[in-house]
């Protein structure tokens, strides 16, 4: 640990000031190098094969004719494949959807059983798609469904239990004045990053050299090592660009498996990228949820009771839990205070870390039965939060580190237009259009994993710092060379930043909205080492001057708080009670999330992420067909994300919300913007109509259903 | 006797000929990529569903996906490689990296070509889906914002910049020579 001898002095101003991207040349011009555009003599190309059942055993991968088609050099499955070690532990914990070729199990459709590599592309492709695969196959079940007779609550959860009471929520609710208890269920959603996965991976002189799209070059080399058990310094991996990851480029996936195996056994350079169809099924996706919430309030809303139960699927290769119903625990207080998250096996890919993993769906489920249980008790939305607001973390009893939601409200308040907002619902009209206003909170942890990093001070005055982080379109080699020049007392253009590099040291992954904070700290803590050892004279020597920091000491000793960003969501919609279209006309968010570094960037992926909740407010559904237990929209016409025609005026913006107790003080916004967005506009889409649309996407169908339903024609 | 499978054609890039021996079933994207080392314009769906692999064909916009590397031999194409002039950015590009256009990068160059093309084809007169006067007296519409989002809606981006994407693209278009104040703000 450093001691500060000289207190910091805004020498520069770089942090809190907008800086444009650094890498934002090589993106408008094309120079930027994506995991599939790195070239290689020699190159082979995989192409995978996945299962057309859900369920069953591999009986043949007839190869031989396969082999013997132009250019193919070679047919992997489950017979001839290289061994992984079968209990391999990542990152994230074990993780068996890395047992690609392991073994003649199907476990959903869309699972990998054969690669196919070849000379060229095409070559490969049509190989791949001419190989054929027999199976036995099995009865499957892909039917997410409450009240499904395998559900379970896991037990024991290190981080984020399942479930968390305090308090008699029955007694509570039976001696509340209002009661709201209402279901909600989310879609099926799917991180579609416009970069499809894609490696390439080759053996350079006893090592292997990878490059992969990867939110975590460290944790992802660590990660591959152990799966195939390697010695963990063999392992090179480089990921300069990403093009977008949400949780779903964290992992081990399918793509980079395949890549090493097919090198290793080839001796030359091969490169799998995924198809898009195949991103639907082999790099996790955001289960679908169903919950209920049931809230006891007084007549003057302040809460009683609140429970929040919520389900989600997992796959029977790897649990994984969407933990919705945590959501609440650091945000609404009650006496009865009761939150359960469930999870069901089904014979479905394995879900993952979606962007606001749990937070997204959660909030959608509790901000819209806050705006019932205002409605019903004849108060505010706002109103209602503001009597509901926790002195200390309300199942924890922590202190909370800084917490201006009330602010961000009045301050959205202020700004949105909100007060004087008509509160009846279905009473504005613009024409055709139904018009209505809501709003939501949001809330996300701001959590801190070690990192370590290294700068280096050059005889020309200028610095090199180095750090695995990952910048995957937030922003972080620029907001890291910001704090990095901030450190040293220099101008960022004296500071090169080097990043995403397994070689550079341990790091955590670029997930969580923990990226930022964790490399910010470690970057700050070499930078301010190196500017003080600097400051005792000596000069530099021609090769440099390199101080190395580790944050796991500084992390550790971090005080327990409630630590989270917060945010206020505001949307104005307008629905067609004719056809069932909505627009949404404007959306506010303010927010206050720790130290803002780059608010150029920062406004970015604020709008980003309030957009996805437009997105799965309106669009996102994913659809099982449970016959064939496959998708029937794994693409990106027939799987909508919102499109440039959809997303009207957006604006994020932030209050001070400084942490005197915290070394950093960076929160973390890649998930805030996402968390509370759909709410509010669900919210406003009661407003406009009159209808509580519990159940997302708010489809057109739906919005007509509604209409006729209220109608009275069944 | 068998069809031949491969033909040697010359494609003619961002001004530059190009000549190479191409598998029919090659892509004008997989040439570019995987043969010319342009790799600059992205493959995000392979489907003409995603607007990633957005160029320019003979001045106009088309997704080299979908597109036959034989099928362009003659036509010229413009890539993202070969919008700047030399080291000048193109008025669009630096609008892009001023305002924040993006944040991964990765449809970057489609929506760059793509908003090349809309300027093209809003200076020609074009109306868009959303234009609301389309009687010819009416005269060219304003580039309004959502005449923007309309005209570049085939250009996905899941990190969502649509906002300064608009904002980029509105400020290029008030800066083409001889704009002055058609477009609402």
């Amino acid at each position: 640990m450093t001691t500060a001898t000289t207190p910091p002095r805004p020498a520069t101003g770089a942090v809190g000031t907008s800086h444009i991207r650094l890498e934002g040349r090589d993106k408008v011009t094309g120079a930027a190098r994506y995991a599939a555009d790195f070239p290689a003599d020699g190159l082979a190309h995989g192409w995978i094969v996945v299962s057309t059942v859900a369920r069953g055993r591999i009986r043949s991968v007839a190869d031989t004719p396969v082999l013997a088609m132009p250019g193919v050099l070679a047919v992997l499955h489950h017979g001839n494949a290289p061994r992984l070690k079968e209990d391999f532990s990542g990152t994230f914990g074990p993780d068996a959807t890395t047992q690609i070729l392991q073994h003649d199990r199907v476990p959903h459709a869309g699972w990998p059983v054969a690669l196919v590599v070849a000379e060229t592309p095409e070559q490969a492709r049509e190989a791949a798609e001419s190989l054929t695969v027999t199976y036995a196959t099995e009865p499957h079940d892909v039917d997410f469904r409450p009240g499904h007779p395998a559900a379970y609550t896991p037990e024991a959860r290190p981080v984020r239990p399942a479930a968390a009471e305090k308090g008699d929520v029955e007694a509570e609710l039976a001696a509340s004045d209002v009661v709201v208890d209402a279901r909600y269920t989310t879609a099926e959603e799917h991180h579609n990053p416009m970069e499809p996965h894609a490696a390439l991976a080759h053996w350079d002189g006893g090592r292997l050299d990878v490059v992969d799209t990867t939110q975590g070059a460290h944790a992802t080399a660590q990660d591959l090592a152990r799966l195939f058990g390697l010695d963990p310094a063999a392992v090179r991996l480089r990921s300069e660009h990403v093009g977008g990851g949400f949780g779903c480029k964290a992992q081990v996936r399918a793509h980079l498996v395949l890549a090493v195996m097919a090198a290793t056994l080839l001796a030359r350079p091969v490169r799998v990228a995924l198809t898009r169809a195949q991103t639907f099924t082999l790099i996790g996706h955001r289960s679908a949820t169903a919950q209920r919430v049931r809230l006891g309030a007084g007549a003057d809303g302040r809460l009683r009771a609140l429970e929040h139960t919520a389900l989600s699927a997992t796959s029977t290769v790897q649990e994984f839990v969407e933990t919705s119903a945590a959501y609440g625990r650091s945000l609404y207080d009650a006496r009865g205070h009761r939150t359960v998250d469930s999870v069901v096996p089904l014979d479905i890919p394995t879900p993952t870390y979606m962007r606001a993993p749990g937070e997204a769906p959660g909030s959608f489920a509790l901000e819209c039965a806050l705006d019932e249980l205002a409605e019903r008790c004849g108060i505010d939305p706002i109103v209602l939060r503001g009597r509901n607001e926790p002195a200390v973390g309300p199942v924890s009893g922590l202190p909370f580190a800084g917490r201006r939601l009330l602010d961000c409200f009045a301050e959205g308040a202020r700004r949105f237009g909100w007060d004087g907002r008509d509160p009846r619902p279905g009473v504005r009209r613009d024409g055709r259009w139904l018009v209505g206003t809501g709003t939501a909170a949001a809330t996300f942890f701001a959590g801190a994993f070690p990192a370590t990093a290294s700068a280096t001070a050059h005889p020309d005055g200028t610095f090199t710092v180095r750090i695995a982080a990952a910048d995957i379109g937030t922003g972080a080699r620029t907001a890291l060379t910001q704090l990095a020049a901030e450190a040293l007392e220099v101008t960022p253009g004296r500071v090169r930043l080097l990043i995403a590099d397994s070689d550079f040291g341990a790091a955590w992954v670029a997930g969580g909205s923990m990226g930022t904070r964790s490399w910010g700290w470690a970057v700050t803590l070499a930078a301010r080492d190196l500017r003080e050892r600097l400051a005792l004279g000596g000069g530099v020597p021609a090769d440099g001057l390199t101080v190395r920091s580790d944050t796991t000491q500084a992390v550790g000793a971090l005080a327990a708080r409630e630590r989270h960003s917060y945010g206020a969501q505001f949307a104005e919609v307008a629905v067609d009670p004719g056809t069932g279209e909505i627009r949404v006309r404007r959306m506010l968010g303010v927010f206050a999330a720790g130290r803002i570094v780059n608010p150029l960037t920062a406004r970015s992926q604020l709008t980003g992420g309030m957009i996805w909740g437009l997105s799965m407010a309106l669009h996102e559904e994913a659809v099982r067909d449970t016959a064939s237990g496959t998708l029937v929209n794994a693409d990106l016409a027939g799987y909508h994300i919102a499109a440039h025609a959809d997303v009207p005026a957006v604006e994020a913006d932030w209050l001070d919300d400084p942490d005197p107790e915290d070394p950093v003080g960076i929160k973390g916004i890649g998930e805030i913007g996402a968390v509370g967005s759909a709410a509010a506009i669900a919210n406003a889409v009661w407003h406009a109509t009159g209808v509580r649309h519990r159940n997302l996407p708010i489809r057109p169908d739906r919005v007509l259903t509604a209409e006729r339903d209220r109608a009275g024609h069944r | 006797m068998t069809a031949p499978t491969s033909s040697v054609i010359t494609l003619h890039i961002n001004g530059e000929p190009h000549t190479l021996t191409v598998d029919h079933r090659t892509t004008l994207l997989d040439a570019l990529r995987e043969r010319l080392g342009l790799t600059g314009t992205k493959k995000g769906c392979d489907h003409g569903q995603c607007g990633a692999c957005t160029v320019l064909l003979d001045g106009r916009r088309a997704l080299a996906c979908l597109q036959l590397a034989v099928a362009t031999e003659g036509r010229a194409v413009t890539t993202v490689e070969g919008v700047a002039d030399g080291d000048r950015l193109h008025p669009v590009q630096q609008a892009f990296l001023e305002l924040d256009g993006y944040q991964c990068g990765y449809c970057t160059p489609g929506q760059i070509c793509s908003a090349l093309a809309v300027l093209e084809e809003h200076a020609a007169g074009w109306p868009s889906a959303v234009t609301a006067d389309l009687r010819p007296e009416a005269g060219p519409p304003a580039l309004t914002d959502d005449e923007i989002r309309e005209r570049m809606s085939g250009n996905l981006c899941r990190c969502a910049a649509y906002p300064a994407i608009v904002r980029a693209v509105a400020r290029a278009a008030q800066e083409r020579p001889g704009e002055s104040g058609t477009v609402a703000a």
